[in-house]
Order: structure tokens, then C-alpha cells, then sequence
């Protein structure tokens, strides 16, 4: 089992209610966020191009956040999730200093927080909250092992890309191009 | 011209708009873990050669400092958890991969042996000093009886005190200017430089002291020739280590680092070393005190910068 996610670049409109909902569904503190949108513009005037991204950790295959941790906390759960595990997490800020994409963040109450692709809502049939509540439904989510699950589907049909390749990290969260 | 702009809805505090998720507390501890290396890996090769009586200062008494050191610094990672009261987790768990868990489990080494090695030499700073219990003695006339195995811990681990607080940050290559193998090299010899800084400045025997000098010029030119060493590899290197060393090369710690780390701790403390090798009369509190200042600053510097430089996606 092989969990990822695709988000289709042209289909985004960067409404952030991936993010709110996220922040309702997993009780984020005020200020924080688990996931979140870029939009980046380039081109020359009147030539410009727009690609909005709704962002967030991008459970790497070599994740850096799981081999930096001291204790074990960082860890891939089921499906190659990233996890974080409260009780064994000392807030070090290892692995906030290790993620290239800056996915994580410390959580007031001292641990370190970030995006778990919803395992809670996977474990119940559901899709991340992101995905689910999405309007334009730009967000896809499955498994990678699976090849009928959405996720697969749409990357065989598209092109796609993943976040600085070059840094080694085998992410697992795609963008459709 | 072709342009880019990035708006991100992100504005996580400590990380955007760049990241400063580490303060004062791990540069703080980085030098202090390295100059505590330094001097217990220089008091280990002195007794192991046999010149514990030439160099006294350096084998009996500098050491002393080693254990202050290393408790304030352990004292300023605690300072840094953010999850305080779960630190003890770092001792349940052993990771390979992870070079802050090899340094928990170095210092859980090292800092007893450094307490065992000054209290084998208290009687040098207090001539009456009386362990009043008898079996403190025994406990005393063991370790005497090793010594050169207790010694022989203090160099290994030392080293590896001294190397790991640079391989700490190149471990991540999330953060390009951290991400070279120089840094584990560069920070042992500017622990070791600090380490022998703090020998010339307690010394008060003139040859031990002119010894000192000379080891402590090796170690600047060691040091400035991996600096050197540290920039050409970047700036052959990828764009976004291109730009990292950028930063140090008219970028916004261009000043900084070259006045404090170069000039004020590597520089003038070699000029004036060696001046006082020849027949010039230094007073020896400038160079050594110059010396360790560069050294905490180069942590400082290195850790502050090394998390603004980052990859643009």
C-alpha cells in the first residue's frame, strides 16, 4: 500500500477551503496551518501564467523529518504515511529544520505538528478532509498500488510533477500540469 | 523580462516567512560541546604521549572547564525543547540515522568522564581537598589504576563530540548551506583552536604557553583553509548552494562573518600568536579570548544563515 495525492493545478481556483477544513477537521490552533495554497505567477506582461497549488507535507518515500529524529516520534505508518507520535516527540525542531517543503510546524502545546493525509477519516472509508470537501474536487487521494484508485487513475491519464525532485525526497503528493 | 512571484497562503509562526525554529540555545550549546571537545581531546593526546608534566595546565587543570561547559550547553538544549518534559525519550531510543541521537547518547558518555577526569585532578586546585568517605577513594584509586583507558574514552569521544555538532546540521539538506560534510571537520577544528585558546589563557608556564601558540596557529590554518574549501565546493556546487554561499560573499552576513569569524577570530589572534613567537611580548588574554569569541560566533553565524538559505520551488 502506497498512499499519495494529486492536486490539479488547472482545476484549483485557490479558494483555501482544503485549508479550513483541514484546520476544522484536525483541530488546528488558530494562526497554524496543516496545509495551505501558492500561487505562483509567471511570465512577461500580458503573457502571464498562473498555477495555484494547495500544499502540504508530502510524505515522502526518503523522508529526512523520519531519519533526523532522535527518538522515533517522525515515523511512516500505514500506506508509507509520515507520522508524528506525541508521546515520543520532544521538540527538538530536527525535522522542522530537515523538511525542504517546511510542512511542519511546532504546535503550541510543545510537539510537532503537521498533515496525516487524514489517517483517522482513511481508517473509515473517507477521503482527507481536503479532498472531500474540495468544490472543484482538484484534490485526488488513494493508493499508488491500486490501480483503479483515483489517484493512479489521473496520473496515468495526466502529466504530472512533484516539489524539488532534486532534493532527494521521493515526495508523494503530485501536481497535475 | 521574464518574472516570477510567489504568493503562499502559508504564515506559520517560526517558519514563514523563513524559517527560525533554532535561537540562541543550540549555536550556544554547538560551541560550547565543541570547545569542551577540544579541550578534553588535547588533555587525552598530551597524558597519552606522556607529556602530562610539560603540560601540566593543559592535562590538569584546563579540563576543569570541561564539565561547566558541557553542563551549561546541556542546560541550553534543554532551554530548546519545545516538548520539555518528554526529553527523556531521547534516551529510550537509539537511532543510527539520526546525529542528534548519536550526540545524546555521546554526551551521556562524555560528561561523566569529563566529571571523573577533574575530580582525578582536584587536588591540584585544592591541595587540602579530603574525599571523606572511603569509599570515594576506592572509587578514586580505580580510576587512577585506568587512566589511560579513561583517557582513551575521552579522546574517542571527544571526537566524536567535537565532529557531530557539524554533522548535526549537515544531516539536513533541506537547508544548503548546512548541507556540506566540511561543516563535522571545520567545527572540530574550531573546537579544538577554542580548546587550546583556553589552555594559553590559564597557563603560566611560558613554554607550555609558547606550545599552545603554535598548536592553536595550526589549528587557524587548518580552519581557514576549510573555509575556503567549504565556499569553492559550494560555489561549484547547485544553484541553491550557489546562493547560500552567496550570502557570505555580498550578501546580508558578508560583514558579519567575515569581521567577526575570519578577521577578529582567526586573523589577527594568528598575527598576534605569531608575533609572540618571535620576541614581541603579547598579552596572551587577546589572542585566546579572540579565538573563542570567533569560535561561538562561527556557530552563531553558521546557524542563523544556514537557516534562511533554503530550495525555491
Amino acid at each position: 500500500m502506497r498512499y499519495a495525492m494529486a492536486v490539479d493545478t488547472r482545476k484549483c481556483v485557490g479558494c483555501s477551503d482544503c485549508v479550513v477544513a483541514c484546520q476544522t477537521e484536525n483541530n488546528v490552533p488558530i494562526g497554524f496551518c496543516r496545509d495551505w495554497v501558492v500561487e505562483v505567477m509567471d511570465g512577461t506582461y500580458p503573457q502571464l501564467e498562473i498555477e495555484i497549488r494547495s500544499e502540504r507535507c508530502n510524505h515522502c518515500i526518503n523522508a529526512p523529518c523520519v531519519r533526523c529524529c532522535p527518538t522515533g516520534a517522525s515515523h511512516f505508518a500505514e500506506g508509507g504515511i509520515v507520522l508524528v507520535d506525541r508521546n515520543k516527540c520532544i521538540g527538538c525542531g530536527a525535522c522542522i529544520a530537515s523538511c525542504p517543503y517546511d510542512a511542519r510546524y511546532p504546535h503550541p502545546a510543545g510537539y510537532v505538528d503537521k498533515c496525516t493525509f487524514c489517517l483517522h477519516r482513511i481508517k473509515e472509508g473517507l477521503k482527507p478532509a481536503c479532498a472531500a470537501v474540495c468544490p472543484t474536487k482538484c484534490i485526488y487521494f488513494g493508493d499508488l498500488d491500486d490501480p483503479n484508485s483515483d489517484v493512479s487513475v489521473v496520473l496515468k491519464k495526466r502529466k504530472s510533477k512533484t516539489l524539488i525532485p532534486a532534493a532527494g525526497t521521493k515526495p508523494q503528493l503530485y501536481f497535475l500540469i | 523580462m521574464k518574472e516570477e512571484i510567489l504568493v503562499s497562503g502559508r504564515m506559520n509562526d517560526l517558519i514563514d516567512p523563513q524559517l527560525n525554529i533554532w535561537h540562541w540555545e543550540i549555536p550556544l550549546y554547538l560551541f560550547l560541546g565543541g570547545m569542551a571537545a577540544g579541550i578534553l581531546c588535547i588533555a587525552a593526546v598530551y597524558y597519552l604521549r606522556g607529556r602530562e608534566n610539560d603540560y601540566k595546565t593543559a592535562v590538569r587543570i584546563t579540563p576543569f572547564l570541561a564539565p561547566i561547559l558541557l553542563v551549561i550547553g546541556l542546560l541550553a538544549l534543554f532551554a530548546d525543547l519545545r516538548h520539555k518534559l518528554f526529553f527523556w525519550q531521547l534516551y529510550t531510543n537509539i537511532r543510527l540515522q539520526s546525529p542528534m541521537s548519536w550526540g545524546a547518547w555521546t554526551l551521556m558518555v562524555i560528561t561523566p568522564v569529563s566529571f571523573i577526569w577533574s575530580a582525578l585532578h582536584i587536588k591540584d586546585i585544592f591541595p587540602r581537598w579530603d574525599w571523606k568517605f572511603e569509599w570515594l577513594n576506592e572509587v578514586e584509586s580505580f580510576f587512577i589504576k585506568h587512566k589511560k583507558i579513561l583517557a582513551w574514552v575521552m579522546l574517542v569521544y571527544g571526537i566524536i563530540l567535537g565532529i557531530y555538532t557539524g554533522i548535526l546540521l549537515s544531516a539536513f539538506n533541506a537547508r544548503p548551506l548546512w548541507n556540506t560534510s566540511i561543516l563535522g571537520p571545520l567545527f572540530l577544528a574550531s573546537g579544538l583552536s577554542a580548546g587550546a585558546a583556553a589552555t594559553l589563557l590559564i597557563s603560566k608556564d611560558k613554554a607550555e604557553r609558547k606550545q599552545f601558540a603554535r598548536v592553536d596557529l595550526v589549528l587557524i590554518g587548518i580552519e581557514l583553509f576549510l573555509i575556503i574549501h567549504m565556499f569553492m565546493g559550494f560555489l561549484a556546487s547547485t544553484q541553491v548552494q550557489i546562493d547560500a554561499v552567496n550570502m557570505f560573499l555580498g550578501g546580508p552576513f558578508t560583514m558579519s562573518f567575515w569581521i567577526f569569524v575570519v578577521i577578529l577570530g582567526m586573523i589577527i589572534p594568528a598575527l598576534l600568536e605569531f608575533l609572540e613567537l618571535g620576541r614581541f611580548y603579547i598579552p596572551v588574554i587577546v589572542p585566546a579570548i579572540l579565538v573563542i569569541f570567533g569560535s561561538m560566533m562561527l556557530r552563531f553565524i553558521i546557524v542563523y544563515a544556514g537557516q534562511v538559505s533554503r530550495w525555491l520551488y
